[in-house]
């Protein structure tokens, strides 16, 4: 067994550094990677791309990075639900890459699995294809998009073990899976971290081949970011 | 009288049959799923990466790790999955999801769509509609027949930046049911109460009128 275990957050995240480019895992605020963001926060690492689907809220998520002016550029899908993010946007304090969600996780998986680009319908005669090579297939037209490149993933999982064997819970899922191994180097959160042979291979979700360095995650607030309930008949 | 938009999502979820996997958009939409037939089977995905949505949890089991695209948490039904968002956009782009139905700011008598950008006002980004609508077969988009201003949202084309090209089939409005046809908007049903008159004063886009429209039933 290759371990992949690192014992604390400050280990796994050894290397950042200013001007990086860093994959983050996450829907909203559902599956991020809690645990990496605060230690990223607390390197004051500068000047980041970060590539994320969404760009957190004010006072969680990559809004912490935010509100800290640690990041440069964003490449999301949706970034709707935070003032200072709109505010440094608008100012030009932050440059802003809006791209097609299924776009945004073909990006990632061509780079996890060695293709260069892939070619989609989305966004084909709107300005997202513009500059981009365009192609016809069987009548229909389709955008050349780029597999990304990235220095570091962070990714959240539910359940992992020291080979990096990694399970996902929910739709915590998300954008996590396809970010492993598509970054120079994978660092992987979980909740839980057993001993290499406590999973069942066949449940194994991303096998450990794609990470490099996993750890316990100290604390998972687990923020909700649209509470919505009914009633009790 | 015109739809409220709890009756808009009424007259969509007529739309909707059995065995069918479906895509609902935020806003209107989602309203779709209280409306379906209780007798027909569904399945509803989110893009977030779920098959077989159900409805919001009971207060206290409310769970931050099973959520929909609007981010709100949700419960799952019986045969439902969870997928990564590769996957989600692979079933959505492989045409293996039946119908989408989407929101939308403006639509062009050719089918374009913009719903995403208000240059200037709005630049919250597309999420996952620029791959729904380049790739679904079968788009229904929900929309209010004029803006604020009275001003039509049906029109020869549109004038904010797109979303998709040529991609709309029909249109569920608060004044009619419309199907995007390659001569212009065909009227197929008026609202309850609201005359063909008033549909074509608030449609900009060229709207095709053949014969007696009945009303629409919800």
């Amino acid at each position: 067994m290759i371990s992949k275990k690192v014992d604390s957050v400050s280990k796994a995240l050894e290397g950042v550094k200013d001007n990086m480019t860093f994959m983050l895992g996450g829907f909203g605020l559902c599956g991020i990677p809690e645990n990496s963001i605060a230690e990223l926060v607390k390197r004051n690492v500068k000047r980041l791309t970060c590539i994320s689907n969404n760009a957190g809220v004010d006072d969680f998520g990559l809004g912490l990075l935010l509100q800290k002016h640690q990041i440069k550029k964003m490449v999301s899908s949706y970034v709707g639900e935070n003032d200072e993010f709109e505010r440094q946007m608008l100012s030009g304090e932050l440059e802003v890459e809006l791209i097609p969600q299924g776009t945004l996780a073909e990006r990632c998986r061509a780079a996890q699995v060695g293709l260069p680009a892939v070619y989609t319908p989305a966004g084909f005669g709107t300005e997202v294809a513009e500059g981009k090579e365009t192609r016809e297939f069987d009548g229909k037209m389709y955008v050349l998009e780029h597999a990304f490149k990235a220095d570091f993933a962070f990714v959240k999982a539910w359940k992992g073990d020291e080979a990096g064997n990694l399970i996902f819970k929910g739709t915590a899922r998300n954008f996590n899976p396809i970010m492993c191994g598509a970054a120079k180097v994978t660092v992987v959160e979980v909740e839980e971290l057993l001993p290499a042979g406590e999973l069942d291979p066949n449940q194994i979700h991303i096998p450990g081949i794609f990470v490099q360095r996993i750890f316990q995650g100290e604390k998972f607030e687990k923020r909700i970011e649209q509470r919505t309930v009914r009633n009790k008949k | 009288m015109s739809l409220t938009k709890q009756q808009i999502a009424q007259r969509i979820a007529k739309e909707v049959k059995d065995g069918y996997y479906v895509n609902l958009g935020i806003g209107i939409p989602t309203l779709v799923a209280n409306y379906v037939r209780e007798d027909i089977s569904v399945e509803f995905q989110s893009e977030n990466g779920v098959l077989g949505m159900g409805p919001f949890p009971f207060e206290g089991e409310e769970d931050a790790d099973i959520i929909n695209a609007g981010k709100q948490t949700i419960t799952t039904l019986p045969g439902a999955s969870f997928f990564d968002s590769s996957l989600s956009f692979g079933m959505i782009r492989g045409q293996h999801v039946d119908l989408t139905i989407l929101g939308a700011m403006e639509v062009a008598q050719n089918g374009d769509i913009a719903n995403w950008k208000i240059p200037g006002k709005m630049v919250k980004g597309m999420g996952g509609a620029m791959d729904l609508v380049s790739s679904a077969e079968n788009i229904i988009v929900a929309m209010m027949h004029t803006n604020r201003a009275g001003k039509s949202k049906l029109l020869k084309e549109c004038s904010l930046p797109l979303t998709g090209v040529q991609c709309v089939k029909k249109i569920v409005s608060n004044l009619a049911v419309l199907e995007v046809t390659p001569e212009g908007f065909l009227l197929l049903e008026r609202a309850p109460g609201v005359s063909v008159e008033e549909i074509q004063a608030a449609t900009e886009g060229k709207l095709i009128v053949n014969g007696d429209i009945p009303e629409m039933v919800v």
